[in-house]
């Protein structure tokens, strides 16, 4: 009876430690599987987005990170107590309080502000009531979505059948886009996560039409996304301004239906050919791509304990857009937050955008001044296929181009009295993009490693970069 | 009800754990400490007999951002393989020296040179030499030239060279300058040209 009962305990135990190691297990399952939540912010000065991390149950997001993009911001923290500067605008807050002062006027988060790891952390539901009172303006937070407008800068649209065909959908938008197009069977949606792409008053729209029936919009993870109904395979063709996209039938399905479809290229990895010299592409909607090296678990080098390369690159590229856009160079961003991008991920979105310039941005502590670099070619271990390049080597046909952005660029820098050397590297992604490309590897001005983070020397820098791209954008294919 | 015995057990089973777990620990933070104590950095000694020849090192200045020739006499082996693998030792020995003009991490090493016709060298490092570089275009792009330049120079018939760590393929030096293709041996030799241009 007694070894009955010492049996049974044992049993319990057992059971009891197999049911917690299966629990933490699973707990470590769905944590692992849960998508990082991201806030995207659109503002007249940059469109960008941002990790969302939870406490407590809420949603959270760093208030300094947030802010950086649109003005002047520091911060200090002293005991429990977060001092943030933005412009003129002072803003006290105190860990584990939702009790917050701006300008000395008190203001309450919906929870309790959190301070870790550097980072201000305010609940995402509070920002509404907020940001007015810091940035001095409206702003319109989308919570369901995480899509934050600062400003009146929506994107609206309107969505018709064409009078003449009623198998062609016309959106026309108020503002260029250039959402990601994906289809499925009976399905076409457009994902726009750059774009602060508004609903309609209704957001499902019905056409009569036989061919395509409805479109339905809706915003969810910080995008917008429209899915149009349809019983045939849809292409869609962009206009030339980015501001309308019409939805017509795909040839080439018509073409395969009909098999006289070209064969299909060999599996292996092909980058687009480029555009015959001084033809510009129909479809291009930005001339420039910048590209901020590093990002997420790769933070580049440590350029200090407190400074990381994936930072100040982040600052530089940000830069970059806002000066090449000054000077009216339509300018991609492809990393615009703490992000993780693979190398064949920028080289794609690269030659996607069909850009003119692609300018890879790096930082580093050793040595002073700026460094370029062109693409440094692998041994030629495949051939271009036809129309298609080899991946590897898909910067051969414009080393030539790229040599010129380069050699403008060092020319503006040195009239800024800037120390520049122009080499050649073997880095990616240079060697995968189909058009002109160097990479600006900025180094501090003297033995002071802050000055990379300086934003008068940034601006020194990235103005410089800009002019020497200015300068030879109509031999790039832009009039100037 | 769980009785008394049951509880004894369990717990000596844990304190057992507990300890074998320090002890583990113990052990591989001293294997560690081992693996990377500068007492075993190289350089490794030349062979100790052989003739002694005049080669070409091709040495990376951090200061100057630049690569230099040096020429130097060193012992080395007859069969091609050996010569590779002792020019590159030579090389790092420089390297790994207290006085180095480019440090490279305590403990880096070849762990072998294969040449294999027509023309492809292929060096395999260990994982000290890449784990502990320093990141930064610059800094990756001098060790990649050295390297490659020293042992094309020195040994003819190098047309392309591809860098292993630890017999594996490795995306990046240190974040930085690819490794997943195959170098080309006449660029690296344009580059270098670049790299003792001074600034």
């Amino acid at each position: 009876m007694r070894w009955s009962s010492t049996r049974s305990s044992a049993r319990a135990l057992g059971i009891i430690i197999a049911s917690g190691i299966l629990f933490a297990f699973a707990a470590f399952l769905v944590l692992a599987a849960a998508p990082q939540k991201h806030l995207s912010v659109y503002s007249t000065a940059a469109n960008y987005s941002l990790p969302i991390v939870q406490r407590q149950g809420r949603d959270y997001v760093g208030l300094l990170e947030l802010l950086e993009p649109l003005g002047s911001v520091s911060a200090k923290f002293d005991s429990r107590r977060w001092r943030l500067h933005y412009n003129n605008i002072l803003g006290e807050f105190t860990v584990g309080e939702s009790r917050v002062r701006i300008q000395g006027r008190e203001a309450d988060l919906s929870a309790k502000f959190f301070f870790e790891n550097d980072r201000g952390l305010v609940p995402i539901d509070s920002l509404s009531s907020l940001l007015p009172r810091i940035l001095g303006g409206p702003v319109t937070l989308h919570v369901e979505s995480d899509r934050l407008l600062i400003g009146s800068v929506g994107t609206h649209f309107t969505a018709a059948i064409a009078p003449e065909d009623s198998s062609r959908l016309v959106f026309h938008f108020t503002a260029p886009v250039n959402p990601s197009v994906s289809t499925e069977h009976g399905k076409l949606h457009m994902t726009f996560s750059r774009e602060p792409v508004l609903a309609p008053a209704s957001p499902t729209l019905t056409f009569d039409s036989k061919t395509i029936t409805q479109a339905k919009f809706s915003e969810s993870n910080g995008a917008a996304e429209i899915d149009v109904t349809t019983n045939i395979p849809l292409m869609a063709n962009f206009s030339p301004d980015g501001q309308t996209i019409t939805l017509e039938p795909s040839k080439a399905q018509t073409a395969a239906a009909s098999n006289t479809a070209p064969p299909a290229p060999p599996q292996k990895l092909l980058a687009p050919s480029p555009a015959p010299p001084g033809a510009v592409p129909s479809a291009r909607r930005y001339f420039a791509v910048v590209d901020a090296s590093h990002g997420g678990s790769d933070s580049g080098e440590t350029l200090s304990p407190s400074l990381a390369e994936k930072d100040v690159t982040l600052a530089l590229a940000r830069r970059l857009r806002q000066e090449l856009e000054n000077r009216g160079i339509p300018t991609l961003i492809l990393r615009d937050s703490d992000a993780n991008l693979s190398l064949d991920d920028r080289a794609f979105a690269a030659n996607n955008a069909r850009a003119a310039v692609y300018v890879a941005i790096h930082a580093a502590s050793s040595g002073h001044g700026v460094r370029l670099y062109t693409a440094l070619l692998p041994y030629a271990d495949e051939e271009d296929d036809g129309p298609f390049r080899s991946w590897s080597t898909a910067q051969q046909s414009s080393l030539g181009a790229s040599q010129a952005v380069l050699a403008s660029v060092a020319a503006e820098l040195k009239k800024q009295q800037v120390a520049v050397r122009g080499l050649t590297a073997p880095l990616r992604p240079l060697n995968n993009v189909a058009m002109a490309a160097f990479a600006v590897e900025v180094a501090p001005p003297g033995l002071d490693l802050s000055q990379l983070a300086s934003p008068d020397y940034q601006q020194l820098t990235m103005s410089a970069v800009a002019n020497g791209i200015a300068d030879v954008r109509a031999q790039l294919g832009m009039a100037p | 009800m769980i009785p008394r015995h049951l509880y004894i057990g369990i717990s000596v089973l844990l304190a057992a754990v507990l300890a074998m777990t320090i002890y583990a620990l113990r052990m591989r933070g001293r294997a560690v400490a081992t693996s990377v104590s500068p007492s075993d950095t190289r350089p490794v000694a030349p062979p100790a007999a052989g003739p002694t020849e005049q080669v070409t090192l091709f040495v990376a200045y951090d200061d100057i951002g630049m690569l230099q020739a040096h020429a130097a006499r060193i012992p080395l082996p007859s069969v091609r393989q050996q010569r590779a693998e002792e020019l590159l030792r030579s090389l790092l020995a420089i390297y790994l020296d207290k006085s180095s003009p480019h440090p490279l991490p305590p403990g880096s090493d070849v762990r072998g040179v294969y040449l294999v016709d027509p023309g492809l060298a292929v060096i395999d490092m260990n994982a000290a030499f890449a784990d502990g570089h320093r990141s930064g275009i610059l800094s990756e792009e001098l060790t990649v030239a050295s390297l490659i330049q020293t042992l094309s120079t020195n040994i003819p018939g190098i047309a392309k060279v591809k860098i292993l760590v630890e017999g594996k393929e490795r995306q990046t030096l240190a974040g930085h300058v690819d490794l997943s293709g195959f170098f080309d041996a006449a660029g690296i030799n344009q580059l270098a040209a670049q790299l003792q241009n001074s600034p």
